[in-house]
């Protein structure tokens, strides 16, 4: 628009005041002035009293209760009277009226819920929160929603060829990909900026999820819609309950709402308890939060960045997530509510940490209760503890007593049919320290517990996926110090006997390795052991513990062979695909730039593909769930398994083949287009050199060597000899 | 085959050139000297002695009869290839980076640095025919290259076009007869400066190596780029193969780098790859610095590399290399 034109308009634009109507706008920005109750909280749940004592409890309230949390105005205290026998007594309920509106936000945030007296647990909510409550309307409204149909979001699984998906980011790229071998992989969807941070998959595979600064996005489906958001500013780190049901974020800054009475407030998901909370949990289904927190008080100088990831810990049937205070307690809450377990934290003098256990009732029995194990240092006169507890019941199941302890590590097995204590134990005089595995074997009669003695420290240790199985990584503690660590891989396993009793036993070691990481395929059996956080080697070393089965002896526990050994220069993630097939290493820009990129090769280190891609952020495959199939299900296909390979490899072939044909193709155009384009430029120039008078051949340089061949006939010396007849 | 290994230089390599024939290599480095090697056993012929300064460039005439050079000592000079004298000698303000006769030996242009205030040029002279030629001295033309320098130039075919190579990753494209602006084109990363031009043998395209890690075939006359080969590192040097359809490339990481990272982080080898289907073919390993320079005999038996470490390796193709094809 020109911009007399504009000029034009704005003349003819008279402005009346008195016209233009903003009674929608102002109701719409309008800020709440405050109405005089914000100071006013109201306490349910104290103790009934009769009047006499109505003053001495006021007093109890104002020098106890509210010490620490604020003064209260004059007679800002009230306790409606009942009548009851003949007594005029309190109902249980106090108007609390505090000098400023910051008390009465400490009030309910300090008193709420909590069990101050030994029978009562405090209801406390500010008069103006009532307020609202006493203005929803008695009957619900049902508000009817259109359904719609969403996608299937585990159709991936339903791949014709049974492939496995993986994602791939760089630059700004986040690409979702079918994994084909060594050949290119077929891209299924590619968008920029998928993310502003990065990107995940949920512990199933159902949902991708991307992290922006605005909050959390799930994306999911064959179309790669969007599932679900999560609006938390700044997010840093998400946690998914083990069945996808609930999902935890993390940011380190503080959620800020709006002032009171801003329309954007009443947009936010949050509610006034948020404010100033990091951690959120939300109910993935509905979107909705399910309860907001702190930072946890152990923290030092409350550093929001100095939180161990993840937070929480979920139970295996999404119903408790707890959290461990280091020294003190380990807080367990229930879903959905998110309210403690029996309404307080277990108090376990000098607990340092606990893990669930990985399946739902471990011991058979009441399928309600969850187990857990945690462990205790030593302290004067104690020794360090391990311990198993039932969860809700908290009842302790099976404690060991250990000494001389300097750390403990808890690894459950995947079936959860044994709990492994990596326990580093130091000698008497601390000089030296070496390790002690206590093995529970937890289906068994009063959960027995076996002691694997070493002389060496552990430095890794990993449970053989559902199987009696282990590996260590171990190293003298002499040398641990140096810096090029010789480190030994042992493999483990449990001699199951008749008449004696069973116990684990040593199958194989290796020794002089510089691994340090163990990664068991998904689904056992393969092994790679693995270098990785050194600036110097980066070795990859490829085992199968049943190499040759038919040639292994009756009671052997196991075969191992190394099967490959390979080297990745700069690799920093090393991760199995769902299949337990393919192995993927990766050269990652966040940890340096070297060679950055990733590698598929086969479980026996055999490199199928290697894509060196400059700013390479992410490889993931995407997880698949359990498999549904029964056992007599998979024993068949097992059965049949020859029959199937022999389809396999007709289709591998076909594929080839029709690869090879495309890439040929591919390249006959191009060499024919080329040949086209050489020949038009061709006869081009040399039209224009004949012009010129300038041909080719007198600027190239002669094909045919010229050579000149010349005679030289050189007398060196003459002598005249007269032959006589 | 094991490379002929020239050590007749004590300084980073800049160019190397052979002769139209291909029986001469001609070397120059930063320590002030241009030598002549017997390209087929790698004997040294002679030097040129002269220059005060690092010598960036050189190029010899289709007879083989002159040798032109450029220097940091701001000047371009001439030289009778066979008694090593010096015929001529051009002042500039600046150092001249890159020297090229024409097609018919009868011009030659100096692509001088923009620096101390004065801005870059791409100069063309006549060739003198004597060393008394003092008319030969004034210009026939000067480029100003206004809002980038240019780091390397060439001439098309015929000397129709004067195309030059400029530090933000873009060409120009002049009339090589009155040295008209004709065009510009940003064919790589902005801001990544231009490290080579070389010439196909009849001079209708060309290919350029670029600090962005990519090298680029750019056909003279629709100013197209028609092909693009990707690779890791950022690229010194790229040339053309007669025979077979292959581009070697060079480069590895900036020389300043190298020693703040493992030897194998260089990535110092030369590369080559198909020029119409732009597939990596293999590499050929041996300098311990990034490659500066590459070029390929001109019957295409064999080609030669100049590094950072100093060195020429002089390589004789296989038979293996002239019977590949690929399967199709």
């Amino acid at each position: 628009m020109s911009e007399s034109l504009v000029e034009e308009i704005k003349s003819q634009i008279v402005v009346r005041d008195d016209e233009i109507n903003v009674s929608d706008l102002e109701a719409k920005l309008n800020v709440a002035k405050p109405v005089g109750y914000d100071t006013v909280v109201v306490i349910q749940g104290v103790p009934v009293v009769e009047e006499s004592k109505v003053q001495d409890f006021y007093r109890f309230l104002t020098s106890r209760l509210f010490a620490k949390i604020g003064k209260v105005k004059e007679n800002g205290l009230h306790m409606p009277l009942e009548d009851k026998d003949g007594k005029k007594v309190s109902n249980g309920i106090v108007f609390a009226d505090f000098e400023t509106v910051e008390f009465a936000d400490l009030c309910v945030q300090e008193l709420d819920g909590k069990q101050i007296l030994k029978n009562h647990v405090f209801v406390v909510r500010k008069l103006s929160q009532l307020e609202k409550a006493l203005n929803t309307p008695e009957e619900f409204t049902f508000e009817e929603r259109e359904f719609k149909e969403r996608e299937h979001l585990r159709s991936w699984l339903a791949d014709y060829y049974g492939r496995d998906q993986f994602i791939s980011y760089y630059g700004n790229q986040v690409s979702v990909n079918w994994n084909r071998k060594s050949d290119i992989p077929e891209q299924i969807v590619n968008r920029e900026n998928w993310t502003e941070t990065y990107v995940q998959w949920s512990p199933l595979g159902t949902y991708l999820v991307s992290l922006h600064l605005r909050g959390i996005q799930l994306w999911g489906g064959e179309s790669w819609n969007m599932c679900a958001r999560f609006l938390h500013p700044y997010v840093k780190f998400i946690d998914f309950s083990p069945n996808e049901k609930y999902l935890v974020s993390w940011s380190y800054e503080p959620v800020r709402l709006p002032p009171i009475g801003h329309p954007a407030r009443e947009n936010m998901p949050f509610t006034d308890e948020d404010e100033g909370k990091h951690c959120f949990v939300w109910d993935i289904a509905s979107g909705r939060i399910l309860r907001s927190f702190k930072i946890p008080p152990q923290l030092d100088n409350k550093d929001a960045k100095k939180v161990v990831w993840p937070l929480f810990k979920w139970s295996a049937d999404d119903r408790f997530l707890a959290r461990v205070n280091v020294g003190q307690s380990i807080s367990i809450y229930e879903t959905p509510s998110l309210s403690l377990v029996d309404k307080k934290t277990l108090k376990i003098e000098g607990v340092q940490n606990f893990e669930w256990c990985p399946v739902s009732n471990a011991l058979g029995g009441d399928n309600k209760e969850q187990l857990l194990a945690y462990w205790t240092p030593e302290v004067v006169n104690q020794p360090a503890r391990v311990a198993l507890m039932n969860v809700p019941s908290k009842q302790t199941i099976r404690t060991k007593n250990l000494f001389n302890v300097s750390d403990c590590k808890l690894y459950w097995q995947s079936n959860g049919d044994f709990l492994s204590v990596k326990v580093d134990r130091h000698t008497k005089t601390k000089k030296s320290t070496f390790s002690n595995l206590e093995i529970f074997r937890i289906r068994e009669k009063n959960i027995p517990v076996e002691v694997v003695e070493l002389k060496d420290v552990i430095l890794n240790f990993a449970w053989e996926p559902k199987s009696d199985r282990f590996a260590i990584i171990s190293a003298n503690d002499q040398i641990l110090s140096s810096t090029n660590v010789k480190t030994t891989l042992s493999f483990y396993g449990f001699d199951h006997k008749k008449n004696t009793t069973s116990t684990f036993r040593h199958i194989a070691s290796f020794d002089k390795k510089s691994l340090n990481s163990i990664f068991f395929a998904p689904n056992g059996r393969f092994l790679i052991g693995a270098t990785l956080g050194s600036a110097t080697q980066y070795d990859l070393e490829f085992y199968d513990m049943d190499f040759d089965t038919d040639k292994k002896e009756p009671d052997a526990l196991a075969n191992v062979q190394q099967i490959g050994s390979t080297e990745h220069f700069g690799m920093t993630e090393l991760e199995w695909d769902p299949s337990g097939r393919y192995v993927t290493t990766s050269s990652t820009v966040w940890r340096h730039k070297l060679e950055n990129g990733y590698r598929i090769s086969d479980f026996r280190g055999t490199l199928l593909r290697e894509e060196m891609i400059p700013d390479f952020k992410q490889f993931l495959w995407r997880p698949r769930p359990p498999t549904l199939l029964s056992k007599e299900d998979m024993k068949n296909i097992r059965r049949k398994l020859k029959d199937y390979n022999r389809l396999f490899d007709e289709e591998d072939i076909a594929e080839t083949s029709t690869a090879n044909r495309e890439l040929a193709a591919r390249r006959r155009t191009l060499i024919s287009e080329w040949q086209r384009y050489r020949e038009e430029v061709t006869a081009r120039v040399s039209e224009e050199r004949a012009v010129v008078g300038q041909p080719l051949h007198s600027v190239l340089p002669a094909d045919e060597e010229e050579v000149v061949q010349e005679t030289i006939e050189e007398v060196i010396s003459e002598q005249i000899e007269t032959i006589e007849d | 085959m094991r490379p002929i290994i020239l050590q007749g230089h004590e300084r980073p390599l800049t160019q190397i050139k052979y002769n139209h024939d291909g029986d001469l290599l001609f070397s120059c480095a930063k320590d002030k000297v241009i030598n002549v090697w017997f390209s087929h056993n790698g004997e040294r012929l002679g030097t040129y002695e002269g220059h005060t300064g690092a010598i960036w460039t050189c190029d010899i005439s289709k007879n083989s009869s002159l040798m032109a050079s450029g220097a940091a000592d701001n000047t371009m000079r001439l030289w009778d290839v066979k008694s090593g004298k010096e015929l001529f000698k051009w002042e500039f303000p600046t150092a001249v980076k890159r020297v090229e006769f024409n097609e018919d030996d009868s011009r030659i242009f100096a692509v001088t640095e923009q620096r101390m205030g004065f801005s870059g040029t791409v100069t063309v002279f006549r060739v003198p025919s004597s060393a008394n030629d003092v008319a030969a001295e004034t210009p026939l033309y000067v480029i100003t290259t206004r809002e980038s320098k240019a780091t390397v130039a060439g001439w098309s075919y015929l000397s129709k076009y004067l195309i030059t190579g400029h530090d933000d990753g873009s060409v120009s494209r002049y009339d090589a007869n009155t040295g008209e602006f004709l065009e510009s084109k940003q064919i790589h990363n902005v801001g990544a400066s231009i490290t080579d031009l070389q010439f196909s043998p009849d001079r209708t395209y060309f290919v350029t190596a670029c600090k962005d890690t990519t090298a680029k075939l750019t056909d003279v006359d629709s100013f197209d780029v028609i092909k693009t080969y990707l690779t890791d590192t950022p690229l010194n040097t790229s040339s053309i193969t007669p025979v077979q359809d292959f581009i070697v490339l060079g480069g590895g990481q900036e020389a300043r780098d190298v020693t703040t990272t493992a030897t194998r982080q260089g990535k110092f080898e030369t590369r080559f790859y198909h020029a119409i289907l732009e597939e990596e073919l293999g590499r050929v390993k041996g300098h311990f610095g990034p490659i500066n320079t590459i070029a390929v005999h001109p019957k295409g038996t064999g080609y030669a590399s100049g590094g950072e470490d100093g060195y020429v390796r002089v390589h004789a193709f296989d038979k293996n290399y002239f019977d590949f094809k690929y399967t199709l």
